[in-house]
């Protein structure tokens, strides 16, 4: 009875949880409030994936609605998989988040803090877990709206997180406008708003330049939210300011439902006979991607403090998975899938053992880290294989992302591209040992006293190390799973 | 059954004994005999698997699959059965090496040393018993790795520039070249096994096939070809029983090892030399072998003209497997072995050296063999089993080698390898000359005669003079080596 409402819980739960907790004022009870709730949540997006890889599609009408007037929630490996990636993360920076929200955010605002942080939680699950156009954008602004107020928290630690979540509430809101503004493009010429209902239509409209005005202002919108190359420039500050246990599950969600949004759009919504499709793929978001790569990666290894590191990193992560969607092969889909979930997995834990050096040392920058090699021995040793992992060392994630990566490209016949991704993997190493040189290498400041990071705090981070070295070795589950939505997505048959 | 397990414990030995060190640490005699009874049965296990081998039984396990069609997977042919028997067997020789010289020097953070050793190691003998492309590329980068510690150890400005060097290198040749090379192999085959008689022919065409194979040789960094050999001098910062075990035989061998591996079971020897896809290979390798000797005469620094040393030696098994005949691949997979066993003697005496008097630059041991008698002597022994003079084992692979380029016709090799021969003598003997013939007050001060011998403590003593035997006993056993090594190439 209850799993055929599966779907719709996935979201309300989190979202009544919300207001309930503005009621209790004491961080301590919506902390526990919250934990419960992810961890609900956490079980049903496991259960929908194991019903995905079952059964294929689910398809739920919310309030018995048929689609496509009624809003549609619409559920195959594809989502499934990253609200998995979402809901695990999302739970695992819970118990994480205690100490570090105690530390960086002013005592009045912790609960609230909490109460934020479950409306994100709603507004990306129900970004990816949707079947409606229109009810994207809805859940979009709900996660982008949350996500500011995460971001401006920060400015107990330093006020630039204010500036820094005013200019991400900017950049943000014309990402909103630009993909409502194709939205509403789309319904003009359709009538629905229905994805699946407007993946029908548009082949039949055929070359309309209308529909193409949609595209663009789409896929502009999505590159704006998932801080693809250039239109970048919210990501490093609002990263770096925000608060410890917001980045990390910023890093790792937020541009994963983005990354997700425009998988979608592109290959499900307008498909791959779209007739701009292929050359926006090769001649638009290939050469970008490229350069992010580069780009992001050179800008990272000047860096002094890491967080603005890690987040310069991310860009030239995120310009991975543009690349592998925009070889548009399974095999290319197939690495973007694996690196949402692998990008997640390591800068999950990077963050969260960075987070871990700001609650003793208050700050990131890369001189405060001299000597600590010795002195935060478990966070340190968390911050060097999660690096390895970022490089594409074997037996990490990284490396299993990378390799899907080089065959795609390879297998399209474009080598230099292959040339181009391991040369780039190669600047990771440089920002990388940056850190570990300071660590181990360099005496530690005369005086300083600093403890290891609480248990709190590192048994988050290394489950997700763990996790980093165990889908390292056996990625059966992650590629079978990729590769099962990477060929939903391009509907050829597995 | 048995064999299975034989196979997975030559992992497990290993990985057992660094966690246990790791959980020892504070208790110094505790920690150090763990690291020698690991060795002891490490050695006894791999003792254990080569003889159901020699007796021709199949030997293979599957331990995980990665990804789909990549396992991680173990199989014993002739090569890595050698390789793992070298491994096992001196890394005995050399924690009694090590007992004594960290001991005696006071070194710092001995127990992350003895445990990045034991996982070196572990990932040696991954490499020698890896049934495919990919389980190969995984240990080998685990030893990458676990050895930067090792390499770094001092901590210093002088070991970061180093570190930095020599991960710099290794990764970037491995990331940017070698695993290029790994799905480029495996999108045209399909399959990374190691196969007897190769598993490309036919499915990458002769024209891009030098291009394949430079991005495996180049990318196999451990290798030490020239341009990217600058790693193995700089990793000689490292104490001096890390340099004797990992760049005289793990790390350098699993490079030339992997070289003869891919040239062997990937490209196939018959595919090579059909082809010539291997011709350029052959005077890099040839480059190398005489540039790296003659820099090697340059050095005064005892450890950098080893490292010199080692690295055109490395040369002579790249060449044994770009000549892609018969002789060849049996003349450099045998100088895996003699060189091993000629240079670990070589690093012990230097770090014996070191121990007992502090001396570094050759230059300043004049007349020192006088006082260090038993030392010089195990030097000179090892210094003529690299030279390649009878009755040390390093005789027969130059012997075999020689074989090989008069069987490709290329006398101007046989030139070559004459040549490399002459700067070895050059570069090695005065050495000995020095220590013997030129008298040093210094020294002489402590008194003459047999009250002035000064060796350094035992356990850095025995070790040399053991594998100065081994050097000897490897010219009189090398028909076993060759009986063991000839089914790799038999057709």
């Amino acid at each position: 009875m209850i799993s055929a409402h599966l779907p719709i819980l996935q979201i309300v739960v989190p979202l009544l949880a919300a207001p309930i907790s503005v009621f209790f004022r004491r961080a301590a009870i919506v902390w526990y409030l919250t934990l419960i709730v992810s961890i609900i949540t956490l079980a049903i997006s496991i259960t929908l994936l194991a019903q995905t890889l079952d059964q294929g599609v689910i398809s739920y009408a919310l309030g018995n609605w048929a689609a496509p007037f009624g809003i549609e929630y619409r559920i195959d490996a594809v989502n499934a998989f990253v609200l998995v990636i979402i809901s695990a993360i999302g739970t695992i920076v819970l118990p994480y988040a205690r100490v570090s929200v105690a530390n960086e955010i002013e005592p009045h605002n912790q609960s609230l803090f909490y109460t934020c942080y479950l409306l994100c939680f709603t507004g990306l699950l129900g970004m990816v877990i949707t079947g409606d156009a229109f009810n994207i954008f809805v859940f979009l602004e709900i996660s982008s709206l949350s996500t500011y107020v995460l971001v401006a928290l920060g400015a107990k630690q330093d006020r630039r997180a204010l500036t820094a979540s005013y200019n991400y509430l900017v950049m943000g809101t014309i990402g909103a406008t630009f993909f409502v503004i194709g939205v509403g493009l789309l319904y003009m010429m359709t009538g629905t708003l229905n994805m699946a209902d407007l993946a029908q239509k548009i082949p039949a409209i055929g070359s309309n330049r209308t529909v193409v005005v949609a595209f663009a202002f789409i896929v502009t919108g999505l590159g704006l939210k998932l801080a693809m190359f250039p239109l970048h420039l919210w990501l490093p500050n609002a990263y770096a300011y925000a608060p410890s246990a917001v980045t990390v599950f910023l890093a790792a969600t937020a541009t994963k439902a983005a990354a997700y949004l425009l998988l979608r759009f592109l290959f499900t919504v307008f498909g791959a006979d779209f007739p701009i499709l292929g050359p926006t793929l090769t001649y638009l978001l290939m050469p970008l991607a490229i350069i992010a790569m580069f780009a992001a990666s050179t800008v990272a290894i000047f860096q002094v403090d890491i967080k603005r590191m890690l987040a310069y990193s991310s860009l030239g992560q995120l310009g991975y998975m543009v690349l592998g969607i925009s070889f548009a092969s399974v095999a290319g889909l197939t690495a973007t899938i694996i690196h949402l979930f692998n990008h997640a997995l390591m800068k999950g834990a990077l963050f969260m053992a960075l987070g871990a050096i700001v609650l003793r040392l208050g700050t990131a920058s890369i001189d405060s880290m001299r000597g600590l090699g010795r002195q935060m021995p478990w966070t340190m040793a968390a911050f060097v294989v999660g690096g390895l992992s970022l490089i594409g060392v074997p037996l990490t994630v990284g490396f299993i992302s990378k390799w899907y990566l080089i065959v795609a490209a390879l297998e399209a016949g474009y080598w230099p591209i292959a040339v181009a991704i391991v040369a780039s993997s190669l600047l990771a190493v440089i920002y990388i040992w940056r850190v570990v040189e300071a660590a181990y290498f360099e005496e530690a400041p005369e005086g300083s006293n600093v403890e290891e990071a609480p248990l709190s705090m590192l048994i988050p981070t290394w489950t997700l190390i763990g996790a980093n070295v165990y889908f390292g070795i056996d990625a059966s589950l992650t590629t079978s799973v990729a590769g099962q939505a990477a060929r939903i997505l391009l509907k050829v048959g597995s | 059954m048995t064999i299975s397990l034989a196979l997975m414990l030559s992992l497990a030995i290993p990985m057992a004994g660094a966690v246990l060190i790791a959980f020892n640490g504070k208790r110094q005699n505790i920690r150090e005999s763990i690291t020698l009874v690991t060795a002891v049965l490490l050695f006894i296990d791999v003792l254990w698997i080569l003889q159901p081998f020699l007796a021709g039984h199949e030997m293979a396990l599957t331990l995980g699959q990665v990804m789909p069609g990549l396992n991680i997977a173990l199989r014993i042919e002739p090569l890595g059965m050698m390789f793992a028997l070298i491994a096992s067997g001196l890394w005995i020789v050399n924690s009694i090496y090590s007992i004594g010289y960290m001991r005696a020097n006071n070194e710092q953070n001995q127990t992350r040393f003895y445990v990045c050793f034991a996982i070196a190691i572990f990932s040696a003998i991954g490499i020698a018993f890896a049934a495919n492309m990919f389980t190969l590329f995984i240990f080998y980068e685990v030893l990458t790795i676990s050895t930067y510690p090792l390499v770094t150890h001092k901590g210093n400005d002088e070991a970061r520039r180093s570190g930095r060097i020599y991960l710099g290198l290794l990764i970037g040749t491995s990331i940017g070249l070698q695993m290029t090379a790994i799905i480029w192999t495996w999108l045209a085959t399909g399959t990374l096994d190691f196969t007897k008689g190769g598993i490309i022919n036919g499915h990458v065409s002769a024209s891009v096939m030098p291009i394949l194979l430079g991005l495996y040789m180049f990318g196999i960094g451990k290798a030490a070809l020239m341009p990217f050999h600058r790693w193995l001098p700089a990793a000689m910062v490292a104490p001096t029983p890390v340099s004797a075990l990992l760049h005289a035989v793990a790390v350098v061998k699993a490079g030339v090892f992997t070289v003869m591996k891919v040239a062997v079971y990937i490209f196939g020897i018959d595919t090579l030399s059909k082809t010539g896809a291997s011709q350029w290979l052959i005077w890099v390798a040839a480059f190398t072998l005489v540039t790296a000797s003659v820099i090697a005469l340059t050095k005064n620094n005892l450890k950098a003209r080893l490292a010199y040393s080692t690295i055109s030696q490395l040369a002579y098994v790249t060449l044994g497997a770009a000549m892609a005949t018969s002789m060849g691949v049996i003349g450099g997979s045998m100088h895996i072995a003699m060189h091993a066993m000629g240079k670990i003697t070589l690093f012990f005496c230097a770090g014996a050296i070191y121990t007992a008097v502090h001396k570094t630059e050759i230059s300043d041991m004049d007349g020192l063999g006088r006082i260090m008698p038993f030392t010089y002597g195990a030097f000179l022994i090892g210094a003529l089993s690299i030279i390649g003079l009878p009755p040390m084992g390093g005789s027969w692979s130059k012997w075999y080698l020689m074989m090989g380029a008069a069987d490709t016709d290329q006398y101007i090799l046989i030139g070559i390898l004459m040549l490399s021969s002459l700067l070895n003598v050059a570069y090695l003997l005065p050495i000995i000359g020095r220590g013997f013939f030129i008298s040093n007050k210094e020294f002489e001060a402590q008194g003459t005669g047999l009250g002035s011998i000064r060796e350094a403590p035992l356990f850095c003593v025995i070790p040399p003079m053991l594998t100065a035997a081994g050097c000897l006993a490897l010219f009189f056993y090398a028909d076993k080596l060759y009986r063991l090594l000839e089914p790799m190439v038999r057709p």
